[in-house]
């Protein structure tokens, strides 16, 4: 399996697909820290019966360097699931899984391989996120006079660890959806589009008009792992159902990916 | 060591309620050219990919390097192949296209240069894919088959897209490929090719072999044509007339007589021409080609 994420990670380095993921996931987090210091308040300053965004005192907490990652799950779960749709549908509409199972027989293997080099493809996704997230807090801070003192302090490192891994969690969980529609669906076109159009349109609409729906759905399970959870979807409720939602798309497209004939 | 390159025994393809390849039986020697012929959708392409473990059989058996077909992985390792057509990562160049394959089962980078220079490629190999001409892009697919110095070479329609000089480099390839020892298996629509190369020959129409065998045997078997030809073409229907006077069934073909006869037939039509005063321009016996013998037996033109 080894050869396998070798050559899926030869793939994957393109600069046509490392630049452009790169540098969105760059854009979105300088985006995503920047609004924050921009829109930071005092605790007095904060609307009646409206919560408010973070303050100068809030950003002060351990969690603080890392606030504006911790944000961030839904968009890089997007990318994620936008790179393994299209890394596993284009093998059929390129005709190259018919090479890559001649060379690599083992469609279980394949399969494995394939996931496992796409997981460290969306780690790096992570990290990179991660990186530009904090080092523009500590940049930011200085000119929104936020004091870093806790940023480095052993509880922050474990908190950033613990945010890392969730996020690490839920970007793959994104990516299984993406991976499992592109097998399904053989196109890279028809599971981009499906994926974006429930995560981003359907699942609010959904959610909105049937509040309790929310706590079952796919993309709020994600964003509970992503995020670590919240007091309505909780971390251990997220894992549960995203878990169940993984299981069942991943089966379909591993019993597919195994039986079905590579007929083009 | 297998006998036998590749054996099947009744093995068939159904989907749906079409049958795309029905009942084949055919054994490849091992360390022969085998040349795979029939119209297309005739199940060439099918039962390749049954060789190759990338489509379940319906029905019947088959072996490639004496291993069973539904375990592919115990000898897909040996066997190189290019089917229909090249199928690469167009925005990978020609090398890193190479590489990935490399990667994948473990081979040595070593041999994707020597390989593109090889087919030919070997300026062009940091160029990407989707820059590739059609023959360009078919000779990538052959150096990929070649990566794990095959035993067995499983080439479907390798001179598409080739000009003259490509198809006798190919040609040139494939002979060197079976000197070395290397049992090739190809299918292509140019016969003429295939008659060139292969010692043994699988047809196929609608799913069904026809023949099997030796090259030789089956054009062999075939009767020869002979093509007498009148110095002045108004002598056409009257030399027509003699012929079919001996029994014969003739056509004509670019004002020629052709007979379904063998050379012993020239000296008795010369001698009956001259008796009525007609000369001959063309006397000449020849073998029908592969192509003609492939057109009476599958009843395509």
């Amino acid at each position: 399996m080894f050869n396998v994420v070798k050559a899926e990670l030869r793939k994957m380095k393109r600069p046509s697909l490392t630049l452009v993921t790169f540098s969105i996931v760059t854009a979105l987090s300088a985006l995503f820290t920047s609004l924050i210091f921009l829109r930071l308040g005092k605790p007095s300053d904060r609307p009646r019966g409206r919560e408010m965004a973070q303050s100068v005192e809030s950003m002060a907490h351990f969690d603080g360097a890392y606030y504006s990652f911790t944000l961030m799950g839904l968009f890089i779960g997007l990318i994620a699931l936008t790179v393994f749709a299209s890394q596993s549908s284009n093998e059929y509409t390129y005709g190259t899984l018919r090479n890559l199972l001649v060379r690599q027989p083992s469609r279980m293997k394949l399969l494995a391989g394939k996931f496992f080099a796409m997981s460290i493809f969306a780690t790096v996704l992570v990290a990179v996120a991660a990186i530009v997230n904090i080092s523009l807090s500590y940049i930011e801070s200085g000119y929104s006079h936020v004091d870093t003192k806790l940023w480095l302090s052993s509880k922050a490192i474990s908190g950033f660890s613990t945010a890392f891994g969730n996020m690490v969690l839920g970007t793959i969980g994104y990516g299984v959806v993406g991976m499992s529609l592109g097998i399904i669906l053989k196109s890279p076109m028809s599971a981009i589009s499906i994926s974006l159009l429930w995560f981003m349109v359907l699942e609010n609409i959904l959610g909105a008009v049937l509040s309790s729906a929310s706590k079952w759905l796919p993309g709020n399970s994600l964003s509970a792992v992503s995020t670590g959870g919240a007091k309505v979807f909780t971390y251990e409720r997220g894992l549960i159902i995203s878990g169940c939602y993984l299981l069942l798309f991943g089966g379909i497209a591993t019993i597919l990916f195994k039986r079905r004939d590579v007929a083009s | 060591m297998p006998q036998l390159a590749i054996s099947v025994k009744d093995l068939s393809k159904i989907y749906g309620e079409q049958t795309a390849v029905s009942h084949a039986t055919f054994e490849v020697p091992l360390g022969s050219v085998c040349g795979f012929v029939g119209p297309n959708g005739s199940g060439k392409t099918t039962t390749i990919r049954m060789l190759l473990g990338l489509i379940t059989p319906t029905g019947g058996s088959g072996t490639v390097l004496g291993e069973d077909i539904r375990s592919p992985e115990k000898y897909l390792s040996k066997v190189g192949a290019m089917i229909e057509g090249p199928a690469f990562y167009p925005m990978l160049s020609g090398r890193e296209n190479l590489k990935v394959l490399a990667d994948l089962g473990g081979f040595s980078h070593a041999r994707v240069d020597t390989l593109l220079t090889k087919v030919g490629l070997g300026d062009r190999g940091g160029s990407k894919f989707k820059t590739y001409s059609l023959g360009m892009k078919q000779r990538l697919g052959i150096a990929a088959a070649l990566l794990p110095q095959p035993q067995l070479l499983i080439l479907d329609e390798p001179t598409n897209g080739l000009d003259p000089n490509g198809i006798q480099e190919i040609r040139e390839l494939i002979k060197e490929l079976a000197e070395e020892g290397t049992s090739v298996f190809v299918s292509s629509h140019i016969l003429a090719e295939l008659e060139m190369i292969s010692e043994y020959l699988v047809m196929l129409r609608k799913g069904k072999v026809l023949f099997s065998g030796l090259t030789q045997e089956l054009l062999g078997n075939q009767k020869p044509i002979t093509t007498v030809k009148p110095e002045y073409l108004v002598d056409l229907s009257k030399l027509t007339a003699i012929v079919n006077d001996f029994g014969y069934e003739s056509k004509i073909e670019n004002g020629s007589i052709q007979i379904p006869v063998g050379p012993e037939f020239g000296a008795v039509i010369n001698r009956a021409a001259f008796e009525v005063g007609i000369t001959l321009s063309i006397i000449s016996t020849q073998q029908p080609t592969l192509e003609e013998t492939f057109f009476e037996m599958t009843g395509e033109k």
